[in-house]
């Protein structure tokens, strides 16, 4: 930390071009390239350090915060998830959960439940590696071992990405500068192939084509959840993704939950869907706060897969006709 | 008793984060009490007294929020202390994003939400820069990629917060910051406590109750805008 007051600005901001936006947060602009960081900021008065609310030793800790995420150093600190295993505690009345379920990577379990049934639980259970310390009781273990608590706050390490039906984009930017900001927040390089990339695959799974110059704020609801889904299977740093339905207009579900397992996501998926809950290798089943049962996709059920999906095309079919001014008096 | 300062922009969501988490106080057995500081009226202190615990509210009126919140905590606690709580929470609204509410010593939280736009975190002074806690709610309604740039735009203000998700209308998350609450350092008395940093200064004569405009009426801390003049 005390090396790089000692550097001069001009080779900090060439090393590391993020830093002048960092100081541009707290209204600090470079204008003598040869001072070192240290003069600089001893040079600025009392009364700047007091408007902008912060002073001079907490400014240094968030830079020393910010330069650790620049290395990513905290990232190759955190060991990488290859599994999950809840253990169970109780339901709402005390009664013994007794389930011991793994999640590997590349798996989708769908869960279903009525509303308020403790779906939300379960999700937080995890998001927060329960260790018997949550109304449930329930313990979470990452690749088998008992994570460390500090590992809780940990922007990088955070377990659960979530995906719901009233989610919505609420910046005002162009699907690329979208995309682009949350790559640029996981200090990843090589970026614009990596854009370029997500909004080709979001396109894939959606039914209507949009470009890159699109304003976040004017996709379509199937679009939206495109954007949200590709973008969170190439950049999300979590590696268990929580989808709550997947509505069946303007989007590829299959396609969207292969996108995720292909890149090794643990997908939880909270459905009521028939199609969506078959498309899943098995179910959990949540009664009064707890997992009642735990059922395997049988061979059965992946035939009638097969049923529905045509049902569901027929459908499908019927809806585009109806856009495009048919009548339907024969179906 | 432990003391716990909560601060945020209004409409933030901090009195439905501190309901979820009374409630699991509540059920954990212990004693918890709430004063609320706003400006002109609230109502919070209703839907605080309907959770069966004992409430103080404080309207600061044509004062700064900030300094009447510092010029009466001190009663407040000892009031907390001789109901004999277990943790008092105290919440007030940071109405200038220059407030700064924070106390060495106790543990001091930050409410803000995702719908405030990316850049809004670097904007608030020391009531999030020096907070123990930031907690972020309203994210079931912006996508996860607004989510993971927003918590990532926090870090950069708060290098040592730990940041927490909670769902103020769910209460996702609410028994998690609850746990963190309970580690609250004890607070028996304030009398020569100190701020983390100093509040948003003021006196001139519009703090007097001037109402004139114009050079001639202005007294006191006064601050000069600089008008930058734009080459053609």
């Amino acid at each position: 930390m005390i090396d790089i007051l000692e550097k001069k600005i001009g080779h900090l901001t060439a090393e590391f071009p993020p830093l002048t936006e960092f100081f541009s947060d707290y209204g600090i602009t470079f204008n003598d390239l040869h001072a070192t960081l240290g003069e600089t900021l001893e040079g600025l008065a009392e009364e700047h350090y007091e408007d902008m609310g912060i002073d001079r030793e907490k400014l240094l800790e968030n830079l020393d915060g910010f330069l650790q995420r620049v290395t990513l150093s905290e990232i190759a600190e955190a060991p990488t998830v290859s599994e999950i295993t809840i253990i169970g505690g109780h339901d709402k009345n005390g009664h013994p959960e007794e389930i011991e379920l793994t999640l590997l990577r590349g798996s989708v379990t769908s869960i279903v439940g009525p509303t308020g049934s403790g779906k939300s639980r379960l999700l937080a259970d995890i998001e927060w590696m329960a260790q018997n310390d949550t109304p449930t009781g329930r313990t979470i273990r990452v690749n088998g071992q008992k994570p460390d608590p500090e590992l809780r706050f940990s922007l990088e390490y955070k377990l659960v990405a979530q995906l719901s039906q009233n989610m919505n984009f609420v910046m005002d930017t162009t699907v690329a500068e979208f995309v682009f900001m949350h790559a640029e927040s996981r200090m990843i390089s090589a970026i614009d192939t990596l854009v370029a990339d997500i909004i080709a695959q979001a396109n894939l799974l959606a039914g209507e084509p949009f470009t890159a110059q699109t304003p976040v704020t004017a996709l379509s609801g199937g679009q939206s959840r495109a954007l949200m889904i590709a973008d969170t299977a190439f950049l999300s740093s979590s590696p268990v993704v929580l989808i709550d339905e997947i509505e069946n207009a303007g989007i590829d579900r299959k396609k969207a939950l292969s996108l995720l397992v292909r890149k090794e996501k643990i997908v939880l998926m909270a459905t009521h869907d028939p199609i969506l809950a078959l498309m899943a290798e098995r179910r959990l089943i949540i009664k009064n706060g707890g997992i009642q049962k735990i059922v395997t996709t049988t061979s059965r059920e992946k035939e009638n897969l097969i049923k529905l999906e045509e049902i569901d095309n027929k459908f499908l079919a019927l809806r585009t006709r109806l856009r495009s001014g048919e009548m339907l008096e024969e179906l | 008793m432990k003391l716990v300062t909560i601060s945020g922009p209004p409409s933030s969501g901090k009195t439905a984060v501190l309901v979820n988490v009374i409630k699991s106080i509540k059920n954990s057995g212990l004693h918890a009490g709430a004063v609320k500081y706003d400006c002109l009226a609230t109502d919070d202190d209703a839907l605080f007294r309907s959770l069966g615990i004992p409430v103080q509210t404080g309207l600061s009126g044509n004062l700064c929020p900030d300094h009447y919140f510092v010029s009466n905590i001190e009663e407040c606690l000892k009031w907390g202390i001789s109901l004999n709580l277990d943790l008092l929470v105290s919440e007030s609204a940071g109405l200038c994003n220059r407030c700064s509410p924070h106390i060495k010593g106790v543990l001091a939280v930050c409410v803000i939400d995702n719908l405030m736009g990316v850049t809004t975190p670097k904007k608030i002074g020391p009531m999030l820069k020096f907070a123990d806690i930031v907690v972020i709610t309203k994210g079931d309604i912006v996508s996860q990629a607004e989510r993971e740039v927003f918590a990532f735009q926090v870090r950069r203000a708060n290098a040592k917060a730990k940041i927490m998700h909670v769902n103020g209308i769910t209460g996702q998350g609410a028994s998690e910051l609850t746990s963190l609450f309970l580690q609250a350092p004890e607070t028996e008395t304030l009398d020569g406590g100190i701020l983390r940093f100093s509040m948003p200064a003021a006196l001139c004569s519009y703090c007097l109750g001037e109402t004139k405009i114009g050079m001639e009426h202005q007294l006191g801390n006064v601050k000069r805008i600089k008008i930058k003049q734009e080459q053609p």
